[in-house]
């Protein structure tokens, strides 16, 4: 029974180890400035925490078949602890945990406290039951008024935002389904819901934030690499949460250009 | 303190007053596991019909036919407020606390024998009334267990969320109204009603663990029980404590100036401690049966109550790390992923004391033993995930994907029902007074240990790849769709662990009637309740006053006359 045990969870940990080591499911490619410094944090998290892993869970299979009670088993240890040991290892965990912690978190604080760059693109991101909408401001660098009376989702676009087209500011605000991005500019979102919560996710840009009715909630990201990255809502949002999905076009900043004076075009 | 023995003595006769709307703390312990049973099955056939949909969507089921997408989430929902109330909460502390607290700590009934009562059947009213979510009009609620508002306070925010969501939100209510009445009783029984010699540090960490988790309740369900009312009034009575100013479906809603951040805060306040209501009781009796088929004292009894009491005082300051990408300020997320990474420290604790309480032992392998020797195994796997989900920065990545998933079904569902599996094999034989047959035991624990790995470890990988939860297809996502090999692979597993859980319900029933009669301690174990007759008397010591003499772990003692010294045993020099 101790050596089943033994085998079982070792194969367990064995097998699960693998997969995580061979990459055969990992994180897609980072395609923004800060994947570099995630994927490093989760790297280094990983190989603590593996070799935390491998080492409790050998032992534990060690140990159950070592000290299996058999005939010729040694008598017991009649012990209730040792006071050094546990002094020992209960600082070390405590060194390894937080000082993992406090690595990562220059990351966080660079991502989330700093403003975004001058020059910085501006996207407003609106999420509703079960599309997302982005809005640039046009030149004029201002987004135009939106009303909720104004909001009417099966006709999409400007109107799925409730955009007050009577408003000047309004008049060169051009509203997607479908998110272009300059690569290298950082981008400076605002993320708005009008509904319920839903979350902007975009794996490949490392990049996820709520949504949430009743606040404007400003992030920057900087995408470094052209192509083209899926948007799947990360927030349960209703019926439709599963189709809930868009894409980033990150292209040259020169196509993003000429994408965008073609959009201002259109709509004269 | 203890109550007079002749107040307990003479057991009540008639079936109703006996069974039904009994007074005795065991009997309320066996409605309380039975009800907690109803509801795993229930809650497990609701994840069956998940995995099916989530690989075969448009599989006809009999009787059920097609299952929709709205109804995956609200499959989803009730699977997880089923299974995190009536089996995670319920079974633990309402099944196992009830009979063996007052037995462990010798006392002939709970304090309030009474309030024990209503505890239950308010309990058993919260069940039906969830159970009755599903057959209203719409349909039961698709917010998801955490029901985050707006979603949650909006009727025409999707199908089901008119009168199935308040009944949801009623059943949770009714639910902490129980709980507070069980927590109260939990305290005042350990408090005021222990044996002489019964000291706080000669508890059994049964004991500890059922009394830190009725400390934990009684903070965190009063929270919970506020916020479900103010929802229901956001719901019904047009106030907007939840909700600002939204639009659904071009619609503007009445609602004004409210915070869809709130909720989260007050549900997570509740939330978080809520995981240590479903863990720490099965930290309790892990201790408790490793110590007795090791044979060894435990290893490091007051650190383990130290790290006990740890976990569940940071479990309160930390509920903020399930809301690093909600919009709250980024600032906080520094404590609250600080704190978070403390817990990780008696969580360590714990694990090293278990290793060295088997390390030089001599251990015997009955089920209960397997199934405790697996809950450590899910705690260390379960557990290591967390530090990466309590950095914010990763969390970017992590947060609502399956990698979320795979972490808490391993450390708050799969390792809890080892605890409830390792109590139940454990205790079957004082309850019932037969013991439970082994090879099937041992049958049921190595497919279930094997299947759960296999069913909840795919999901990290998922998560790694970015697989967002709560959907109910990844046909509209491409790189999500390149994942449903593996998801395929979780669905046999799963359906494979299911059928083993019939091994265990037949060895349950067969072995309460057929099974071979139990000795009064068939383990020789070392704890009260294994001093007093199988099953025990109505008044529970048979109008004796247990005096306890000695720890709870008294095993392998050097020169006692066998190699366990029971905690009644009298005075000798040879134990600490």
């Amino acid at each position: 029974m101790g050596l089943a045990l033994l085998l079982l969870i070792w194969l367990i940990t064995l097998a699960s180890t693998y997969f995580f080591v061979a990459k055969t499911w990992w994180l897609p490619a980072g395609a923004s400035a800060a994947a570099g410094w995630i994927d490093h944090q989760f790297a280094l998290t990983f190989v603590i925490m593996g070799i935390v892993f491998l080492a409790a869970q050998l032992s534990l299979g060690y140990i159950v078949w070592r000290y299996r009670d058999s005939p010729s088993a040694s008598p017991v240890e009649y012990a209730h602890g040792n006071t050094t040991l546990e002094i020992v290892w209960t600082v070390l965990t405590a060194i390894l945990f937080i000082g993992l912690n406090l690595m990562g978190s220059n990351v966080w604080a660079s991502q989330r406290f700093d403003a975004a760059e001058p020059g910085a693109v501006q996207v407003e991101v609106t999420g509703m039951q079960f599309a997302w909408y982005f809005r640039y401001p046009g030149p004029d660098g201002k987004y135009g008024a939106t009303s909720p009376k104004l909001m009417d989702p099966s006709a999409g676009g400007e109107a799925a935002v409730g955009l007050n087209t009577s408003d000047p500011a309004a008049k060169d605000d051009v509203v997607t389904g479908t998110m272009y991005l300059p690569v290298n500019r950082e981008v400076d979102v605002s993320l708005r819901a009008v509904d319920v919560i839903h979350s902007f996710f975009v794996p490949s840009l490392r990049f996820k934030q709520d949504a949430v009715p009743g606040l404007n909630i400003h992030m920057h990201f900087k995408p470094t690499v052209i192509g083209e990255y899926e948007i799947a809502c990360a927030e349960l949002c209703g019926l439709g949460h599963y189709k809930m999905h868009g894409m980033v076009h990150v292209v040259s900043q020169e196509d993003f250009d000429k994408w965008l004076t073609a959009r201002e075009a259109e709509k004269q | 303190m203890a109550t007079p023995a002749s107040v307990h003595a003479h057991a009540p006769q008639g079936f109703i007053r006996k069974y039904i709307f009994s007074l005795d703390h065991k009997v309320i312990g066996i409605q309380y596991f039975f009800l907690a049973l109803t509801a795993v099955f229930v809650g497990m056939f609701l994840s069956l019909l998940m995995r099916i949909h989530l690989i075969w969507p448009s599989a006809v089921l009999p009787l059920l036919g097609t299952i929709q997408p709205e109804t995956y989430l609200s499959l989803l929902t009730m699977h997880g407020t089923i299974m995190v109330f009536f089996v995670l909460t319920t079974a633990p502390q309402g099944g196992f606390g009830n009979y063996f607290l007052p037995l462990q700590i010798g006392a002939p009934d709970m304090a309030f024998p009474v309030l024990n009562m209503l505890s239950f059947w308010t309990t058993f009213v919260g069940f039906v009334v969830i159970i009755a979510a599903f057959f209203v009009t719409g349909g039961a609620p698709l917010h998801g267990w955490t029901g985050y508002a707006p979603l949650s306070a909006l009727p025409s925010a999707g199908p089901g969320e008119q009168l199935g969501a308040d009944l949801w939100i009623t059943s949770i209510a009714i639910f902490c109204v129980a709980s507070l009445m069980g927590a109260l009783n939990f305290l005042t029984t350990t408090l005021d009603m222990r044996a002489k010699g019964m000291t706080m540090m000669r508890m059994p960490l049964t004991v500890w663990s059922w009394f830190i988790t009725a400390i934990l309740g009684l903070l965190a369900f009063g929270v919970l029980l506020s916020a479900g009312i103010l929802l229901l009034m956001d719901r019904n009575l047009g106030t907007s404590f939840y909700v600002p100013l939204v639009v659904v479906n071009g619609v503007v809603m009445g609602h004004k100036g409210g915070s869809p951040l709130l909720w989260q805060h007050l549900f997570w306040f509740f939330g978080h401690p809520e995981v240590y209501i479903a863990i720490l009781p099965g930290m309790g009796v892990a201790s408790q049966v490793l110590s007795t088929f090791s044979r060894k004292p435990i290893f490091g009894y007051r650190a383990m109550v130290y790290a006990m009491l740890s976990i569940g005082f940071l479990g309160f300051m930390v509920w903020g790390h399930h809301m690093f990408m909600s919009g709250m300020s980024p600032y906080s997320a520094f404590a609250f992923s600080i704190l978070t990474m403390c817990i990780g420290v008696p969580s360590a604790i714990k694990t090293f004391n278990w290793l060295g309480t088997m390390y030089k032992g001599r251990i015997r392998f009955h089920t209960p033993m397997l199934y405790a020797i697996g809950f450590v195994s899910l705690f260390v796997s379960g557990g290591l995930s967390g530090p990466f989900l309590a950095q914010p920065v990763l969390d970017i990545q992590l947060h609502d994907t399956y990698f979320v998933v795979g972490h808490f079904h391993l450390i708050m569902g799969v390792a809890a029902i080892f605890g409830i599996f390792a109590a139940t094999y454990y205790w079957f034989p004082k309850m019932f007074g037969r013991m439970m047959n082994e090879p099937m035991g041992k049958l049921h624990f190595f497919i279930t240990l094997a299947g759960t790995y296999a069913i909840f470890m795919p999901m990290h990988y998922l998560g790694m790849a970015g697989q967002t939860r709560r959907y109910s297809q990844f046909t509209e996502v491409a790189y999500q769709q390149k994942l449903l090999p593996l998801q395929t692979f979780m669905t046999y597993a799963a359906i494979i662990t299911i059928a083993a859980q019939f091994i265990f319900v037949i060895n349950l029933f067969w072995s309460m009637f057929k099974g071979p009669k139990a000795s009064d301690n068939p383990w020789e174990a070392t704890t009260l309740e294994w001093t007093t007759a199988t099953p025990p008397p109505h008044d529970n010591f048979g109008g004796v006053t247990p005096v306890v003499n000695h720890g709870p772990y008294e095993y392998g003692v050097p020169g006692a006359a066998r190699d366990y010294v029971m905690q009644t045993d009298p005075v000798t020099s040879a134990t600490h």
